[in-house]
């Protein structure tokens, strides 16, 4: 069944990839979505058969893939809680995308390539959930970024799409260097790569330290930020997250799919997968929560000013994503995934509802060019409205329950990282619930701005403009069925998810559903302790969430003109967070300006005069004059020939006579 | 013994001595003649063995069979031999010193005669015993038994030559006329005779 | 005598079959006629499937000795012969269109080809030194007619010829060797002769059997056109028509590396050290003259001839290094460069101008263009000859690089590793020349053949993808490996 699971999105792909045309639009969409769904339904029945009792997992060996050496690598699926959690998250995500994509790709000439890709993301992202050792996970991880650039760049006439895809695939890359750093590590270390020997023998490597640079660095906390690394590439962290925003150029339901719900929760996956490991690392996980807690701030605060509807969502993920590592970091691995697992319901919403308001608004995506709309298209309203709730941790909507929990374990990890956290958490907290407001207020409320009005003066920003405004003067229109489908099916989920797991994720029965699938350490109880912490600790990202919601209300419906006057008044600051804090500027000068500069030098005088000069155009000269005298003596004569082999024979025939005498 | 001896040398020398005038000669004929004098020898050297069978079917096939069938294509193609010896003193000189170079480290090699130490024991282990069989028995004995299958597949060889010589010589010419039994008998009389009315007075 | 008859004759059961469909497909052929050849090929194909499968599923790997220990069967035969009978059975199937633009569509083709492959497994299996002659000759002999097979073309003719005279003067090496051995050792038996050896006790042998050895070697070295004995190998892979040449350049050397492999492995296991230098010094050379001389090539055949000379000189590298992990090594590498080969040599019978195949490089200009997916496929071979990772032909030259390393081979690994970036230089301007020249000449002619395409994509395929999954023929090819150490 698992290998169902796995492989029916693959076999998607390969028919709508190859046979597309056969197919047809329709039938790609029918085959490949089927196929999803029924991968779904299966993910949800290994779900429930997997956890909640002992010894749900299960192992399934495939075949062997490398053998080499001491190298020895499998493909084989593994499963347990966390694989099954992912399964359905990664499944339900994916074929709810796909149905909906039918409505929302509906003008474009090539669906069967956009079906095929998406599938192979899918398998992709199987492929690494399931895996059972750490060369799998690359593959897996490799798989999900080429699909993504794949992704990303499907509309490849477009340059800032293009742009865009190579961003991704480029800042992947520095993270997956990281990652690869540390495959190579682990084997070095423990000998093996798969999960079972790794991890067994994880205790037996803690505090071990060797010599770098005269330096004496401990193995395991290396090994942990180099997976760590990887971890930061792929899910957008401080640093590495600089392509999620771009990565907002492919079709909105890749973004739902692949960037907020399913690849970029990839890094967060690998920590919990890999907990056996962090767990004996405790500055690896300093990292982690230092790392996570800035992100989920850094990207709040450049949330607020964004005004394309889908980077405002793109940075909330990347903000949540920061809430999930912090909690990994302070080891309440269960809070982090239970968050991904809420997450990617109501992330999902969002970006699908957001898709539904722009294929509303005819492939218009700026929201200053929005507003007033909720007239028109009542339902993707409510369904924003949903998965605002959500995600502002609004109580008993799915994110109250996850978000709350997280920056509860923050606080109750009592430590300098943990309080950085907490207060970070809550700060971030306020900031979300702001945003989403102002999201929705911009979008659905206030005047209209979008029927034949200039935007002349909102250019004066110098904010790019995506080339989708085409026409404008229609009143928008609510999506077909096949999309708002979608949507209600993740709003149950975004109102239910958190509610109804919140026992067997984090609370009382949470041993048993995990069992054992990620590992705590003895001392580790920061989760028992968040069940336990003071009211005010409790209270205080619902009220930092209602202050958030009412300046929203404040700024965007009371006093509308409020918000341009304090962009006016406060220049430097509104600018620094429009332009993302430079993070793009800074890098741009120093690697990409730096890199051309030095390959320049390398290029013109090391390579050109020096190597060239006297290697390869020295070295093919001589080459050329052997070949020449080589091919010489292919004259042609047959008694050349035989005379050739005579003489070698002869040869051959003296040198052993020489060599061993012939005194018997 | 020394007349063994010296039958042996004898035999010996006119081998050699004919070999060499093999591809020395100048007429092509000649060269074919000397052949067949240095196949007589080495038959005679058989006998000296032992080996009659041998000995007989050099004689019958090499030199009744092989070597007039070059005497033959020598005397029917009109080669000229002279012509195409014209690089012959060219590469002499080096074709002399790598012939002597191996003549001499093959002497050598003799002379060492290093045999393993096993070496009398495996070659008795296969062979039939020689005293109680005649030659030819002997050889019979063995080459349906234990050498079978190198004997068909020697026997596949030659069929591979066979077909190789018919591939590539075989021709179906146009326009021979060749009779046709199968042709011939199957004709009826429909397609054989055409009856005809022929009118008075008029002819055909 | 411990095998009976019967027994024997179940161990050469698929030699005896391919004998036997080969002589019944002649009789047809022979009263059926000019238009018989269709038949026969399709015959001769079914056959040799029918051989394959029997091959690849018989047997457990466990050695078999039979005929008086004239013949063994053991995996280490199975592997190899598995290869020889690819490459014959895609010999077949390609040869069908260039042969009927040549006028030449005869039924003795495939029936030539089957006395080959029965010829190159009788080799393979050899246990002893006459069955090793007779097999090396039954193929041999079919060889030499099937380059002259257009024999009213002369380039064809001549390679034939040339390939006979330089045969014959080879094989005649070879029995000399042959008698050399036996006159030192009293028997041809590789069985008898290892135990002969055995007895030695580590004295290392004399002189008389190594220059035996020596003798025996150039005659193997000839088969599979080893430097100095390659001299016949660009013309006669020029001259011979081009689906000869695929098959030349694939199924007799793989049967030629396995003889070469089991006649100095198994008799003359314990005096390795004694032959290791001729291998070492033809290896290298070989190497080095594959490297070189293609360099100056404009004609693709000859390019691919001097091409299979430096493989095999590659491959030899894991014959020096000898022991499980260098036979290992050769088997992976043969494996591997039959694919490859096919593949090339499908590429060049895909491309027709002006009704004939395709011959120089210059023909490939402005193929990136014209038909990319070609292009691809075939850039995809040059780079995987040239053995750039991850393609099929970068694991080849890997694990016998890697056992000749650990047998502390450093030299020859150095060499080996100078002589393919030499080579890559050829190979990498045929990739040049197929996507950044402008077309020359008439486009190629549509459609394609349908059996040299196929050929094309599943080798290309097969060479692109190989290092998803390597490890079930490095297994396989471990495990035969093992089955001809003692």
């Amino acid at each position: 069944m698992i290998a169902a699971i796995v492989f029916l999105p693959l076999l998607g792909a390969v028919i709508a990839g190859f046979f597309g045309r056969l197919l047809g639009d329709r039938g790609a969409q029918i085959v490949t979505s089927s196929l999803l769904v029924v991968s779904a339904v299966l993910s949800w029945i290994t779900f429930f058969g997997v956890t909640g009792h002992e010894g749900g997992a299960y192992k399934i060996h495939l075949m062997t893939w490398v053998l080499s050496g001491a190298l020895e690598v499998d493909w084989a699926l593994r499963v347990d809680t966390l694989t099954a959690v992912m399964l359905v998250v990664v499944t339900s995500v994916s074929s709810l995308v796909h149905i909906y994509s039918a409505g929302y790709m509906s003008e474009d000439p090539h669906i069967p390539r956009f079906q095929a890709y998406l599938s192979l993301f899918t398998f992709a992202m199987l492929m690494l959930v399931t895996a059972d050792n750490f060369l799998q996970v690359f593959f897996g991880w490799e798989g999900v970024g080429l699909a993504s650039y794949l992704l990303i760049g499907f509309w490849y006439k477009k340059p800032s799409a293009n742009a865009a895809a190579i961003k991704a695939f480029v800042v992947n890359r520095v993270g997956d260097f990281g990652f690869a750093l540390g495959i190579f590590a682990i084997f070095l270390v423990f000998g093996s790569l798969s999960f079972d020997s790794v991890f067994g023998a994880a205790g037996e490597q803690a505090g071990k330290s060797f010599e770098f640079l005269g330096y004496d660095v401990d193995i395991l906390t290396t090994i942990c930020l180099l997976l760590f690394v990887g971890c930061m590439g792929k899910s957008a962290q401080l640093g590495l997250h600089t392509w999620l925003p771009d990565a907002m150029e492919g079709p909105t339901p890749v973004s739902a799919l692949i960037h907020a719900a399913t690849m970029v929760t990839a890094g967060v996956f690998l920590v919990a997968r890999c907990s056996p490991l962090f767990e004996y690392a405790p500055v690896a996980l300093e990292v982690v929560t230092v790392i996570g807690a800035s992100t989920a701030f850094f990207a709040a605060t450049v949330g607020l000013v964004q005004n394309d509807i889908k980077r405002v969502i793109a940075y909330s993920t990347c903000s949540q994503l920061g809430y999930m590592f912090f909690a990994a970091g302070v080891g309440a691995y269960e809070a982090a995934i239970f968050h991904l697992f809420t997450h990617a319901f109501f992330k999902a919403l969002l970006f699908l509802g957001a898709g539904s308001v722009i294929h509303a608004m005819h492939h218009e995506q700026d929201m200053r060019n929005m507003g007033g709309t909720w007239k028109y298209i009542k339902f993707t309203y409510a369904m924003m409205w949903i998965g605002n709730l959500a995600l502002a941790g609004v109580p008993f909507f799915a994110g109250f329950y996850s978000k709350d929990m997280i920056i509860e374990v923050a606080y109750s990890a009592h430590s300098g990282v943990g309080n950085y956290a907490f207060t970070l958490g809550v700060l971030a907290a306020a900031l979300t619930a702001f945003y989403s407001w102002r999201l929705l207020f911009m979008t659905f409320h206030g005047e209209k701005r979008w029927a034949g009005h200039g935007h002349d003066d909102h250019h004066a920003h110098g904010h790019d403009d995506h080339g989708h405004d085409h026409g404008h003067g229609h009143t928008p229109h609510e999506s077909p069925l096949v999309m708002t489908i979608p949507l209600a099916l993740l709003a149950v989920g975004a109102i239910f998810s958190g509610f109804f797991f919140y026992d067997s994720f984090v609370g009382e029965h949470r041993e048993a559903f995990w069992g054992g699938a990620i590992f705590v350490g003895a001392a580790n109880e920061v989760i028992e302790h968040a069940h336990h912490v003071p009211g005010w600790v409790k209270l205080a990202p619902l009220v930092a969430t209602v202050l958030g919601i009412a300046i929203a209300f404040w700024f965007y419906i009371l006093k509308p003109r409020l918000p341009v006057a304090l962009a006016k008044t406060h220049k430097e600051l509104y600018a620094f967070l429009l332009n993302k804090w430079y993070f793009d500027e800074l890098y741009n000068l120093i690697f990409i300006r730096g890199a051309f500069l030095i390959g320049r030098l390398f290029w013109k005088g090391g390579d050109g005069r020096i190597i060239d000069g006297f290697g390869p155009n020295g070295i093919s000269a001589r080459v050329l004059d052997v070949a020449r005298r080589a091919v010489k003596l292919q004259s042609g004569y047959l008694y050349h020939y035989a005379f050739v082999m005579l003489i070698g024979v002869a040869a051959l025939v003296s040198w052993y006579i020489y060599r061993m005498g012939v005194t018997p | 013994m020394t007349v063994t001896a010296l039958v042996f040398y004898l035999f010996a020398a006119i081998t050699v001595a004919s070999g060499f005038m093999v591809i020395s000669a100048r007429n092509p004929v000649h060269s074919v003649l000397f052949l067949i004098l240095a196949f007589f020898n080495a038959a005679g050297l058989f006998l000296l063995l032992g080996a009659e069978f041998l000995a007989m079917i050099l004689v019958i096939v090499y030199v009744g069979a092989v070597a007039v069938l070059f005497l033959f294509v020598v005397m029917m193609l009109d080669v000229n031999f002279v012509e195409l010896r014209q690089g012959f003193l060219q590469y002499l000189p080096v074709g002399a010193l790598i012939g002597l170079i191996l003549l001499v480290e093959l002497l050598l090699v003799f002379g060492s005669w290093s045999v393993l130490p096993e070496a009398g024991n495996l070659a008795a282990a296969r062979a039939p015993d020689a005293a109680t069989l005649s030659n030819t028995d002997a050889l019979g004995r063995i080459l349906y038994t234990q050498y079978l299958l190198p004997f068909q597949a020697a026997g596949a060889i030659l069929l591979v030559a066979m077909i190789g010589a018919i591939v590539l010589t075989l021709r179906s010419r146009p326009g021979v006329k060749r009779q046709k039994i199968s042709d011939q008998v199957t004709r009826t009389m429909e397609t054989a005779v055409e009856v005809k009315k022929v009118q008075p007075g008029q002819g055909i | 005598m411990t095998s009976s008859l019967s027994t024997d004759l179940v161990l050469i059961l698929p030699e005896i079959i391919l004998a036997a469909g080969a002589m019944a497909l002649l009789v047809l052929g022979a009263f059926r006629g000019e238009g018989s050849a269709g038949l026969v090929r399709f015959g001769a194909f079914g056959l040799l499937i029918a051989v394959l499968i029997l091959t690849a599923c018989a047997g457990t790997g466990e050695k078999v000795l039979g005929f008086n220990d004239m013949l063994v069967v053991d995996g280490f035969g199975s592997f190899m012969k598995v290869l020889v009978l690819i490459g014959a059975l895609v010999a077949i199937p390609m040869s069908v269109d260039f042969f009927r633009r040549a006028a030449t569509d005869r039924f003795e083709y495939p029936v030539l080809i089957l006395l080959a492959t029965v010829g190159m497994m009788l080799m393979i299996s050899a246990n002893d030194l006459i069955t090793l002659y007779v097999g090396l000759e039954l193929q041999s002999l079919a060889l030499y007619v099937l380059a002259a097979f257009l024999r009213d073309d002369v380039r064809s003719t001549e390679a034939g010829l040339k390939y006979f005279v330089l045969g014959a003067l080879s094989s005649g090496m070879l029995l000399y060797g042959c008698s050399l051995i036996y006159g030192f050792s009293g028997t041809t038996n590789f069985t008898d002769l290892a135990a002969g050896i055995a007895s030695l006790e580590g004295q290392g042998a004399g002189i008389g059997l190594v220059v035996g050895i020596v003798f025996l070697v150039a005659g193997l070295a000839f088969k599979v056109s080893a430097v100095p004995f390659h001299m016949w190998t660009p013309d006669v892979y020029e001259g011979s028509p081009t689906p000869v040449t695929a098959f030349f350049a694939a199924a007799p050397k793989v049967a030629a590396m396995a003889l070469f492999l089991r006649a100095l492995t198994v008799p003359f296991g314990e005096i390795a050290a004694q032959w290791q230098q001729i291998i070492i010094f033809v290896s290298i050379a070989s190497m080095l003259l594959g490297a070189f001389a293609a360099i100056g090539q404009t004609n693709m055949k000859r390019l691919l001839a001097y091409s299979s000379i430096g493989h095999v000189g590659y491959a030899l590298v894991g014959l020096a290094a000898g022991g499980e992990e260098g036979i290992r090594g050769v088997l992976v590498y043969m494996a591997i460069y039959l694919v490859m080969t096919l593949g090339t040599f499908g590429v060049l019978l895909v491309m027709r101008k002006d009704g004939k195949a395709v011959e120089t490089i210059q023909d490939f200009a402005g193929l990136g263009r014209s038909h990319p997916w070609l292009a691809f496929v075939m850039a995809a071979f040059m780079f995987s000859l040239a053995g750039i990772p991850p393609l099929a032909g970068f694991f080849a030259k890997f694990y016998v690089f890697i056992s000749a390393i650990e047998q502390g081979l450093y030299v020859l690994s150095v060499i080996g590793m100078l002589a393919s970036v030499v080579s890559a230089f050829y190979y990498l301007r045929v990739v040049k020349i197929m996507y950044f020249d402008a077309p020359e000449g008439a486009p190629l002619e549509l459609p394609f053949p349908l059996a040299s395409r196929v050929v094309v994509g599943v080798t290309g395929f097969l060479t692109v993808l190989y290092f998803v999954v390597p490890a079930p023929l490095v297994t396989a090819a471990g495990a035969a490996a093992k089955t001809l150490l003692p």
